[in-house]
């Protein structure tokens, strides 16, 4: 089994839909169903062009917390234009929460293992991965309504 | 200099207390030791030799006494009393325990200064052109853009976990002192036809064991593009860069696997993708920093004091041969510091004479402090006639070595007395040249040459880069030294040859003066280098008098 993180701590996973493979789309005429896509993290997210409108949710895995791909794969999936749930799952440490969510994921699924060596207050001291952001001050004008982290 | 402003000190301290949390967390098990390490690496904490290792970055080598100051007492309260300087304008400080370090980042933090980043596969420390701000030569200074750059890198969500790690450096002079041809990315100040300034984008340049200079994938790039752009090449390495083999992993493999021109194709596909999110802000924030370098208010006066110390005092005399450089007022010098006492540990210093040079930084230097790749310490501005007050004070804290640019100025890895990676002694070959030399009084005979020293494969020391470089192996247990020749540093940058076949620990600075020897009959005068002369002649002749007896033989 495996937890959910978010800003407010742990939830259980409520995504049972299962997810497909980017070559595994269903054709565009296919009826449609909330779609989402699993990919890993050598993936190149260019593959998805064009996608997204119809993606309900994407997870990216991390096969572990020395690969940083995922940061990179997810920004690149927000400035392509896509709005759904982005996942970070796998070998996210509570230490890459504020990572994650700056790079645009809204939530990291990790194992239950994971979850009880580092519990909910090691991650829930991230929540606030809003404040002390770089990113955030060198591009955003502070009236601009769009954020840096578009998610 | 740079002053932090509230953001940049509540970052600190919030950075500060996410790692002592940290090493609570991996002392209580939340954390495992492979989770641990990248975490401490990217506050600069390594695992060494003996024991732990600090290194502080000194961002774009600027200091000014109160810093350096608390240097001192750092060195002092947490450590054995005295500190590393590198050839990446970092300070490492070699014995803290794991638990005292959280302690020292705060003390940092209290003068504006920092761990992050200055190790681990991350955006480095980003260097700079130590005469920055002073040079003659210049054509801005290039400090608020590495200021900028180290606010952008700190922390940044999608780079903290790159392939491997990651070094930019800066010049604002076309004379590149900041060896940006060996960087992972190299920014070099250009001019456009109209002479507005920009920089000339060099990507893929790194030492290591596989030397590469590196490429320019962009002739011009105006200021205002430089975050989205060097955004861009960072986010197409690290999709790109290999993870499967760490040897493989800098971006000077991917730009080499995959050729110059698809990078650059890539880099400026993502660059347009990323520009729009630049809105300006970034460089309102680089108008704010450029405020903050704004040059000092130069005092204008006679500087017959110093020459008159210079006709009465040789020793005076032959420091200010050596030491000063040109500064950009006539009325100044720059003076460099020298950390490559004859015998000493190149680029070592007590905390003594960190107090010193803070000391001298402040009475005398417009309180500005630099620290060299090569290891030494500058004050950038001192008006000539106070080079006779600052030489004395130095030379009674043994700091008055005059050889900057000389034989025995050696860049030296820290090599086995430290480090966990080394196959070979660097430190004491350094020394027992530099001794060596100096019990000939021959340097200032033999002029401008750079020895660099690394003791392994990884080339800490730049030993491709140096006129000649000495590369300590490890074959079957004994150190065995190799000498490249050739290589250079600066803009006309060159990757040294291999002279031949390796010696012996005790053999290699014998075989140095074999070398030094055969240049000075060599040479067409005395106005002559080492490294012109090479470049006149090739490698042949100094071979020869490298391996005398293998020459002896094919003549048989």
């Amino acid at each position: 089994m495996s937890v959910i993180v978010t800003d407010t701590g742990f939830q259980p996973d409520d995504w049972t839909g299962g997810y497909v493979s980017p070559e595994d789309l269903p054709p565009d005429d296919a009826p449609p169903s909330p779609l989402a896509v699993a990919l890993p993290s050598d993936a190149h997210p260019e593959a998805l062009a064009g996608q997204l409108d119809r993606i309900a949710m994407i997870r990216v895995d991390f096969p572990g917390p020395a690969d940083g791909r995922g940061f990179t794969i997810a920004r690149r999936l927000r400035l392509m234009g896509f709005r759904g749930r982005l996942r970070a799952g796998g070998h996210v440490i509570a230490d890459q929460y504020a990572m994650a969510c700056r790079a645009g994921f809204d939530e990291v699924e990790i194992p239950d293992a994971l979850a009880a060596r580092q519990p909910e207050d090691q991650w829930l001291f991230r929540a606030n991965w809003r404040d002390h952001d770089y990113q955030a001050r060198l591009r955003l004008d502070p009236d601009a309504t769009t954020p840096y982290t578009q998610r | 200099m740079y002053r932090y402003d509230d953001f940049d000190a509540a970052f600190i301290r919030a950075r500060n207390a996410q790692f002592r949390a940290q090493v609570e967390r991996r002392i209580d098990g939340s954390l495992t030791e492979d989770e641990f390490k990248p975490l401490r690496l990217m506050n600069g904490l390594y695992l060494q030799l003996h024991a732990y290792m600090l290194r502080v970055a000194i961002p774009y080598g600027t200091l000014n006494g109160a810093r350096m100051r608390q240097l001192a007492y750092i060195a002092e309260r947490w450590d054995k009393g005295y500190g590393h300087f590198t050839t990446r304008q970092n300070i490492q400080f070699n014995w803290p325990k794991l638990r005292d370090v959280p302690d020292m980042l705060d003390a940092l933090a209290e003068v504006e200064m920092h761990a992050i980043q200055t190790s681990g596969n991350t955006i480095r420390n980003v260097t700079a052109d130590h005469f920055a701000g002073a040079a003659a030569d210049e054509i801005e200074d290039p400090r608020p853009v590495a200021e900028l750059l180290r606010q952008w890198s700190t922390d940044h969500p999608e780079f903290q976990f790159l392939p491997r790690k990651f070094k930019i450096a800066v010049t604002g002079s076309p004379n590149d002192r900041a060896v940006t041809k060996a960087h992972d990315i190299g920014l070099r100040m250009v001019r456009d036809a109209a002479g507005a300034p920009g920089f000339e984008v060099i990507v893929g340049g790194g030492l290591g064991r596989t030397p590469m200079i590196g490429k320019v994938i962009r002739d011009f790039l105006p200021k205002a593009d430089l975050l989205p752009y060097v955004e861009a090449i960072v986010s197409v390495y690290n999709l790109l860069g290999r993870r499967d083999n760490k040897y493989k992993a800098r971006i000077k493999i991917t730009v080499h696997e995959h050729g110059a021109e698809k990078i650059r194709a890539l880099v400026e596909e993502r660059f347009a993708q990323l520009r729009p999110q630049f809105s300006g802000v970034d460089q309102a924030r680089l108008a704010g920093i450029e405020a903050h370098f704004a040059p000092p208010d130069f005092v204008s006066g006679p500087t017959d004091a110093y020459a008159t110390e210079r006709d009465t005092n040789p020793a005076f005399r032959s420091w200010s041969d050596t030491n000063l450089a040109p500064h950009r007022n006539p009325d100044y010098a720059i003076a460099t510091i020298s950390l490559k006492a004859h015998g000493g540990t190149p680029g070592d210093a007590t905390a003594e004479q960190m107090r010193v040079m803070a000391d001298l930084a402040e009475r005398y230097a417009h309180d500005e402090l630099r620290i060299s790749h090569e290891q030494n310490v500058v004050l950038p501005h001192v008006h000539k006639s106070d080079l006779p007050a600052v030489y004395a004070a130095l030379a009674k804290a043994g700091l008055a070595t005059a050889n900057i640019g000389l034989i025995s100025d050696i860049i030296a890895c820290p090599g086995m007395d430290y480090c966990a990676l080394a196959t070979a002694r660097s430190i004491p070959v350094a020394q027992e040249i530099a001794t060596r030399f100096g019990e000939l009084r021959t340097e200032h005979d033999i002029g401008p040459l750079k020895i660099k020293i690394s003791g392994c494969i990884n080339a800490c020391g730049h030993h491709h880069v140096g006129h000649i470089g000495i590369l300590g192996l490890d074959r079957a247990g004994v150190e065995n030294y190799q000498i490249t020749l050739g290589g250079d540093g600066t803009e006309t940058a060159a990757i040294g040859e291999r002279a031949g076949p390796g010696f012996a620990y005790d053999e290699i600075t014998p075989a140095i003066e074999r070398l030094i020897t055969g240049y000075l009959d060599l040479r067409s005068g005395p106005e002559e280098t080492f490294i012109e002369t090479y470049r006149r002649l090739g490698a042949a002749p100094f071979k020869a008098a490298l391996y005398p007896e293998s020459t002896r033989r094919n003549a048989a």
